[in-house]
């Protein structure tokens, strides 16, 4: 076990704080990024992992705590592509481009002058590629209600949102407001980028919210338990991070830990094609593949 | 300053260029991927201590072609996606074990254009002026394949073929913008003044030309803002291409007459 868990690990409070809020962010994201997947709304959902970016650089610049800033950007960002009808297909590849180009263009101005005017260095990493060890255990209780609230909306909306996201005329038929329900999941979405900024960074969020999802999806039929299988991928994935990121301290002469977004994604990629192996493996030959939900497709 | 001038013009020659050929296809998230490969080979190139732009080509090329060959198996957003961030999360990696970590970093991610050198200057010239031939070249073909793969397959152009020479020019291409915008912007220049293009001409030609002009004038007017208010360029080139393609989507809904409905869409 030595080997695993570095002396000193169980000891450290802030690895303690990041390991609770690595679970409880990585079991958000993936439970939201299911439905992110099946509504082919990747690109979307990365897009507001970068407009969540520029709320986390002005937050800074502002001097009030990431986190706000994080969620912040992430629910705007969500406010104006629903206005600019980046959710519908035509020409929502083009619109969200624009709109994650501006908001990097806004992020590189509140870097530049938040590490000009202050002497504190770190916050292009803090924000980019975030810094789960240096969150604060009051943080905890924030991170926690708001995950509540984040699974008590997908769980309250999940029937509807499920329908209209497979079949949209089906579900405007049986009267569930599509556009309603959409902008529900698109806020919620929003939330839990930003939650999951602070673990891996805004931009590495993307990797939380679509790798687990997508590789439980690849081995499982059923919606619930792709929940369980992706939460459960998820999870691990943050929690091993965590570690390994604390033990990479001692691999190098120089004493520089690899960053824990690193190994989170890492280990999101791995299990991405373990799943897309274990796909291919159980498909007979002869056998047609499994259907995959349509990708809308761009005019 | 004279060296900023020139490979900004060539890097916005390119983008324009190119970001003509993401528009239509409808490849923005590549286009938005591709750099982050390049980002992590410039890294990993400063931390082995190899000239940047050997890195930058090597993994920009691997990243276009890993992207090209995924997406027949995979679904392509999912993989996309996932490459993209093993990317970043690489490019991190090896800026961590660098010695020279925020600066690198910022540079790399936000840009750096007064910061290229004249021993710079001549490979991208050179390797500019080679992506814009092939395009040239073959801008008829590539033009058929985009809008109508299905029926330029049947007319006997090779649709596949065409495929991997845009997704080689395209990671040439981002090779080359990346030090000089960054990593991040790469793309913003390859999809707002393209994008602002198509909807002010859907005639190709004229769209394509006027796609490398605005293209231009963003990269000239973000260099002379960001030496004169001394800001970085990235802020400039990112916001200027979301205003032309409002402003593309203002003129187009005023010369439609459908109303500000059409602003919407």
């Amino acid at each position: 076990m030595h080997w695993i868990f570095e002396p000193g690990l169980w000891a450290n409070s802030s690895v303690r704080t990041a390991l609770a809020v690595g679970a409880i962010v990585a079991l958000v994201s993936s439970v939201v990024g299911v439905f992110t997947v099946l509504r082919g709304q990747t690109f979307a959902g990365h897009a507001l992992t970068d407009v969540a970016t520029a709320g986390g650089a002005g937050a800074v610049l502002a001097g009030v705590a990431p986190l706000l800033g994080f969620l912040g950007g992430g629910v705007l960002g969500a406010g104006v592509m629903e206005g600019v009808g980046v959710e519908r297909v035509r020409g929502r590849d083009v619109a969200t481009g624009v709109v994650l180009g501006a908001a990097f263009g806004l992020s590189a101005l509140f870097l530049y002058l938040s590490t000009s005017t202050s002497a504190t260095t770190g916050t292009t990493q803090l924000i980019l590629f975030g810094s789960i060890f240096t969150v604060s255990p009051s943080t905890l209780p924030v991170v926690a209600v708001l995950s509540g609230a984040v699974l008590l909306i997908v769980a309250s909306i999940a029937r509807p949102l499920l329908l209209s996201s497979l079949s949209a005329e089906l579900a405007a038929a049986r009267a569930i407001r599509v556009r309603a329900v959409g902008f529900a999941f698109v806020a919620v979405l929003a939330v839990s980028v930003g939650l999951s900024s602070i673990i891996i960074g805004s931009i590495l969020s993307t990797a939380l919210l679509i790798g687990p999802p997508a590789s439980a999806l690849k081995i499982v039929n059923r919606l619930g338990g792709a929940f369980v299988l992706a939460a459960a991928a998820g999870v691990a994935a943050a929690l091993s991070g965590v570690v390994l990121a604390y033990d990479s301290f001692y691999w190098f002469a120089s004493h520089r830990g690899l960053p824990v977004s690193f190994f989170v994604v890492v280990i999101v990629v791995l299990e991405f094609v373990a799943a897309s192996v274990a796909q291919r493996l159980r498909q007979r030959p002869g056998e047609p593949g499994r259907v995959e939900p349509p990708r809308p497709t761009v005019s | 300053m004279t060296n900023a001038w020139i490979s900004g013009s060539v890097v916005a020659t390119l983008s324009g260029a190119l970001g003509f050929f993401v528009v239509l296809r409808g490849a923005s998230f590549a286009a938005h991927a591709i750099p982050n490969g390049a980002f992590a080979g410039a890294a990993g190139a400063n931390l082995v201590g190899v000239n940047p732009l050997f890195g930058l080509v090597t993994f920009a090329l691997a990243a276009a072609l890993g992207i090209g060959a995924s997406s027949r198996h995979v679904r392509n957003d999912v993989a996309t996606a996932l490459s993209l961030v093993l990317m970043l999360a690489l490019g991190a990696a090896f800026l961590t074990l660098s010695t020279q970590y925020e600066a690198g970093m910022t540079s790399l991610l936000f840009g750096e254009i007064l910061g290229v050198s004249t021993s710079e200057i001549v490979p991208v010239v050179i390797l500019g002026v080679l992506c814009l031939a092939t395009v040239a070249m073959l801008f008829r073909p590539m033009l058929f394949s985009s809008v109508a793969p299905a029926m330029a397959e049947v007319r006997g152009v090779r649709v596949a073929v065409i495929e991997t020479v845009f997704m080689v020019a395209l990671a040439l291409s981002t090779a080359l913008t990346v030090p000089v915008v960054g990593a991040l912007l790469t793309f913003a220049l390859m999809v707002g003044p393209p994008a602002a293009a198509r909807l002010v001409s859907t005639r190709p030609g004229r769209s394509f030309a006027l796609s490398i002009a605005l293209a231009l004038v963003t990269v000239w007017v973000s260099i002379a803002c960001s030496y004169t208010f001394n800001l970085p360029i990235g802020f400039f080139v990112g916001t200027g291409g979301a205003v032309l393609f409002l402003a593309a989507r203002v003129w187009n809904a005023r010369r439609t007459r459908r109303g500000v409905r059409n602003l919407l869409v």
